[in-house]
C-alpha cells in the first residue's frame, strides 16, 4: 500500500522532492539540537514529605516522572538480627520501634507466634485486652496518616488537630501500659498487667472524640475539591498490579480487593466478637486509600467500643515458666496491623531466645509499588502518592 | 498638608519624609500581619496558642525571630551565582516598595500620585517574578529551579486575571488615577443614596473576587504555593537561603500581602475615604485635613480585613498542582472577567 500524501510518493518534479527531503533533514537537525537532557532528583533521604530517611531517586522530564527508584536502608537497625542475641521476652522491646505510630501492634503478632510455638493460650480477658489495644494504636497511628495528608498537600490545620486528637488515645495507652509511644505491655502468655480502674469509661468518651474527628477530617479535607482534585485518579493502582507487588492493609483494600486479617484469620485475639465491617473501594487512586484509611478509623472506634462492653472477667495472665524456653519449631504468624500484613516468621532451637526471625513489614511491600506507579507522574503528584501509600520508615527499613 | 509644619519643607526634605513614610507603610504592615495573622490567628484556628512567651502575649516574638535571622550566617553556596544569588532578595523586597508608592493614604498623604498609578503599580508587581527567577536559578539547587520557574509561570498567568479585574474599576472610576478613584468611590451614590458612597466592591463583586484569588497567586499563598511547596520543593526558591536573606524574602512576602491589600481596599473598598456625604464635602478639595490622619488609619483597618482573607485562605485549602493552577487561571478566571469587563462596559455605556 502506498501513501498518498507522501510526496516522495507524489508526482512531484526533482527539485520539489529535493527541498522537501531538505525540509526534513533541517527539521531533524532542529529536533537534535533541541533534545533536552532530563533532570535527576533525590528527593530524600532529608525531605520534608519522606518523614524520615526514605530516598527517592526520580528522573525528570520538565515536571515529568520518567522513571523513580525509591532507595531505603537509611535507618536500617538489624532488628531481625538483633532478636537472635535477646531472650524471647525481650524481643518485644525491640520490635516496638518497627511501626513506632502503632508500636503496640507490633508484639502482638511476635508474641503470639512464640505462644504457638509454647502450646500456651493466654486467657480470655488479655486477648480481648490485646486487641483493644491493637485497635486504639491502629486509631492512633492512623489518626496521625489523616492528619499528615493535608500538609503533604499544603494544609497545615489538619495536622494539629490529628495531633492534638491522638493525644488522647495515646493518654488511654499510658495509662493502661505505662508508655506512650513503646508500650512493651505484651508477654508471652498473657498482659503484663490489668487495665486501671476506670479506663473503660474514658476509652469511651475518647472513641466519641475519635469519631468526631474523623468527621472533621472528613469535611475539612476529603469534601474540599481541591483535596479531591489532587488525588482522584492519581496514583492508580488496578487491582491485579496490586496483588502482583503484594499490597496489603488499606492499600490492597483500596484496590478493590476484599481481604483483611482480622476477618479472614482464625485469630485468638478478640475481632471476631464485635460487629463490623470491612471498607474497600473499586478506584485504586490515592483518595481511595485516604478514604479506606478514614472509614478504618470509625470501623477501629466501633470495635473498641464493642469489646469494651463484652469484656470477660478471668485472669490476664497464663501459667508460663519463670524462664522461657521455647520449645524447637518453627512458626509463622501474621495480623493485620495499621500499615498492613504484619507478620514474623519464628525458628526456635529450643533456646531461650530465637534461633532466627525474619519480620515481614507492611510498609516495605507496599513502597516496593512505587516504581510503577510513579512513571509518567508529576513531582507534586510523588507526594500525594507517597502520603497516600502510607509508610513509616522504621517500618521499611526495620 | 502646609499648616502641619509652619514652614515650607524644602524638596529634599519632603523626599525624606517620603522614604521614611514608604519604610513605615511597607514593615509596619508586615509586621502586624505577621504577628496577628501567622502566629495569633493560625494558632487558634489549629487549636494552639502560638508564641506566649516573649513580651505580653508573644508579641515581642517577631523581635526575637528577626534577633534570630541576623545572627545568622550568611550561607552562598559553593556553585551559586553569587552575585545574583546575593541580589536577588532585594529585588524581590524592592517591588515592594515601588508599589506602595502609589497607594494614597488621605486626601494630600500620597507619596506620589500619577495619573495611571493602577498601571505603573501592576507594572512593578511583577518585578518580584524577577527576583524569584534569579533566586531560584542563581542557588544552583534543583528544587531552587524548579520553585523558580513554578514561580515564574505562575506569576505571569495571573497577572492577567488581575489586569483584568482592574480593568473594570477602571471603567467605571473612568480614570487610571488611584487617588481619583477612590474619591470616585466615596464621592458616588448608590441609586441616589449617598450614605454608603459607591464602593466599587457592590457594582465590581466579580472583580474583586477575581483580584482576591489573583493576589493569592501573586502572593504564593496556598493553594497556590507550589513555588515554595514545603512538602515537595523544600522551600522553593528560598531553600538555600539563610539569615538576614531569607529574612528579607519573609519580609517580601507579608510586605507585598499587605501592599497587595491596600491596593484592593483602594480599589474596591473606597481606600482612605468615608463617604463623602457624611460631613457634606463635594469633591477632594472640601475634605478636611484630618482625614490625612484618619486615612491612614482607615487603610489599615480595610487592609487588615482583606489580609485576613487571604490568611484564612491560607490557613485551611490544601494547594492545587501545577498545572491545575493554569487551567484555573486560563480557563476560568481569564473568561469571567472578560465577560466582567462586557458588561461593566455596556453598563458604562447605557447609564
Amino acid at each position: 500500500m502506498t501513501i498518498v500524501n507522501d510526496p516522495l510518493n507524489a508526482k512531484l518534479g526533482d527539485r520539489e522532492r529535493l527541498s522537501y527531503i531538505a525540509s526534513q533533514a533541517a527539521d531533524a537537525r532542529l529536533n537534535v539540537e533541541l533534545e533536552t537532557e532530563g533532570m535527576t532528583l533525590n528527593i530524600g533521604p532529608q525531605h520534608p514529605a519522606t518523614h524520615g530517611t526514605l530516598r527517592i531517586i526520580a528522573r525528570l522530564d520538565g515536571e515529568q516522572v520518567v522513571w523513580a527508584e525509591p532507595s531505603c536502608g537509611y535507618m536500617h537497625r538489624g532488628y531481625e538480627k538483633l532478636t537472635e542475641v535477646r531472650t524471647f521476652p525481650q524481643v518485644t522491646t525491640l520490635i516496638n520501634r518497627i511501626d513506632w505510630l502503632g508500636s503496640f501492634a507490633n508484639e502482638v503478632p511476635f508474641i503470639l507466634a512464640a505462644e504457638k510455638l509454647m502450646g500456651v493460650e493466654a486467657p480470655p480477658r488479655a486477648q480481648w485486652i490485646r486487641t483493644i489495644l491493637f485497635e486504639l494504636s491502629r486509631i492512633a497511628n492512623v489518626s496521625l496518616f489523616l492528619g499528615d495528608l493535608g500538609v503533604q498537600m499544603g494544609a497545615v490545620t489538619p495536622v494539629f488537630f490529628a495531633f492534638r486528637d491522638r493525644e488522647y488515645v495515646l493518654d488511654l495507652i499510658e495509662s493502661a501500659t505505662g508508655g506512650r509511644f513503646h508500650p512493651n505491655f505484651d508477654r508471652i502468655g498473657g498482659l503484663k498487667d490489668d487495665l486501671p480502674a476506670g479506663w473503660i469509661q474514658e476509652t469511651k468518651q475518647v472513641m466519641r472524640k475519635m469519631r468526631s474527628f474523623c468527621d472533621e477530617i472528613e469535611s475539612l479535607l476529603f469534601g474540599n475539591e481541591i483535596f479531591q482534585s489532587r488525588t482522584r485518579g492519581i496514583g492508580v493502582i488496578p487491582r491485579d498490579i496490586a496483588l502482583q507487588y503484594g499490597l496489603s492493609g488499606a492499600n490492597l483494600r483500596a484496590s478493590g480487593v476484599d481481604w483483611d486479617l482480622r476477618r479472614d484469620q482464625d485469630s485468638p485475639l478478640a475481632w471476631k466478637n464485635a460487629d463490623w465491617k470491612v471498607f474497600t473501594h473499586p478506584d485504586g487512586d490515592s483518595f481511595a486509600r485516604c478514604w479506606v484509611r478514614l472509614q478504618e478509623t470509625r470501623e477501629a472506634t466501633k470495635i473498641v467500643d464493642q469489646l469494651l462492653d463484652g469484656i470477660p472477667s478471668g485472669p490476664v495472665m497464663a501459667k508460663v515458666p519463670k524462664i522461657i524456653k521455647v520449645p524447637e519449631g518453627e512458626a509463622w504468624v501474621s495480623t493485620e496491623n495499621p500499615l498492613g500484613e504484619m507478620g514474623y516468621y519464628v525458628v526456635s532451637r529450643g533456646d531461650v531466645g530465637p534461633f532466627r526471625v525474619k519480620i515481614r513489614s507492611a510498609s516495605f511491600n507496599n513502597i516496593s509499588v512505587v516504581p510503577w506507579v510513579l512513571r509518567g507522574v508529576y513531582v507534586p503528584d510523588i507526594i500525594t502518592i507517597l502520603a497516600s501509600l502510607y509508610f513509616i520508615l522504621g517500618d521499611i527499613d526495620r | 498638608m502646609s499648616w502641619l509644619l509652619a514652614f515650607e519643607v524644602p524638596y529634599w526634605g519632603q523626599s525624606v519624609f517620603r522614604v521614611l513614610g514608604g519604610l513605615v507603610a511597607v514593615l509596619l504592615p508586615a509586621g502586624t500581619i505577621v504577628y496577628v495573622f501567622l502566629f495569633k490567628m493560625m494558632s487558634f484556628m489549629q487549636s494552639r496558642l502560638g508564641p506566649m512567651e516573649a513580651g505580653p502575649y508573644g508579641s515581642l516574638q517577631l523581635v526575637a525571630e528577626v534577633g534570630k535571622w541576623l545572627q545568622k550566617e550568611d550561607i552562598v553556596p559553593a556553585n551559586a551565582d553569587r552575585k545574583i544569588f546575593k541580589m536577588a532578595p532585594v529585588v524581590v523586597l524592592l517591588s515592594t516598595f515601588l508599589l506602595v508608592a502609589v497607594v494614597p493614604f488621605g486626601p494630600d498623604a500620597w507619596f506620589t500620585n500619577f495619573e495611571t498609578g493602577i498601571f505603573y503599580a501592576l507594572a512593578v508587581s511583577s518585578v518580584s517574578v524577577l527576583g524569584i527567577l534569579m533566586a531560584g536559578w542563581a542557588s544552583a539547587n534543583k528544587y531552587s529551579l524548579l520553585g523558580g520557574l513554578r514561580a515564574a509561570g505562575q506569576l505571569i498567568a495571573y497577572e492577567l486575571p488581575m489586569v483584568l479585574a482592574v480593568i473594570g474599576v477602571v471603567i467605571q472610576a473612568g480614570t487610571m488615577n488611584l487617588q481619583e478613584i477612590v474619591v470616585a468611590q466615596n464621592a458616588g451614590s448608590i441609586f441616589g443614596f449617598d450614605g454608603l458612597g459607591n464602593p466599587y466592591i457592590i457594582t465590581q463583586f466579580v472583580g474583586f473576587v477575581v483580584f482576591m484569588i489573583a493576589i493569592q497567586a501573586e502572593l504564593t499563598q496556598t493553594p497556590f504555593d507550589m513555588p515554595i511547596a514545603e512538602s515537595e520543593l523544600v522551600s522553593g526558591y528560598m531553600t538555600e537561603y539563610s539569615g538576614f536573606r531569607f529574612l528579607i524574602f519573609f519580609i517580601g512576602e507579608f510586605a507585598t500581602a499587605g501592599v497587595f491589600a491596600m491596593i484592593a481596599s483602594t480599589l474596591f473598598l473606597g481606600g482612605w475615604g468615608v463617604p463623602f456625604a457624611w460631613f457634606g464635602w463635594e469633591s477632594v478639595d472640601q475634605v478636611d485635613n484630618w482625614m490625612n490622619f484618619a486615612g491612614p488609619v482607615i487603610v489599615i483597618t480595610k487592609m487588615m480585613l482583606i489580609t485576613f482573607l487571604v490568611m484564612w485562605a491560607r490557613f485551611s485549602y490544601p494547594r492545587f498542582r501545577e498545572d491545575q493552577l493554569q487551567r484555573f487561571a486560563w480557563k476560568v478566571l481569564i473568561p469571567i472577567s472578560l465577560v466582567n469587563i462586557m458588561v461593566t462596559a455596556v453598563f458604562k455605556v447605557a447609564l
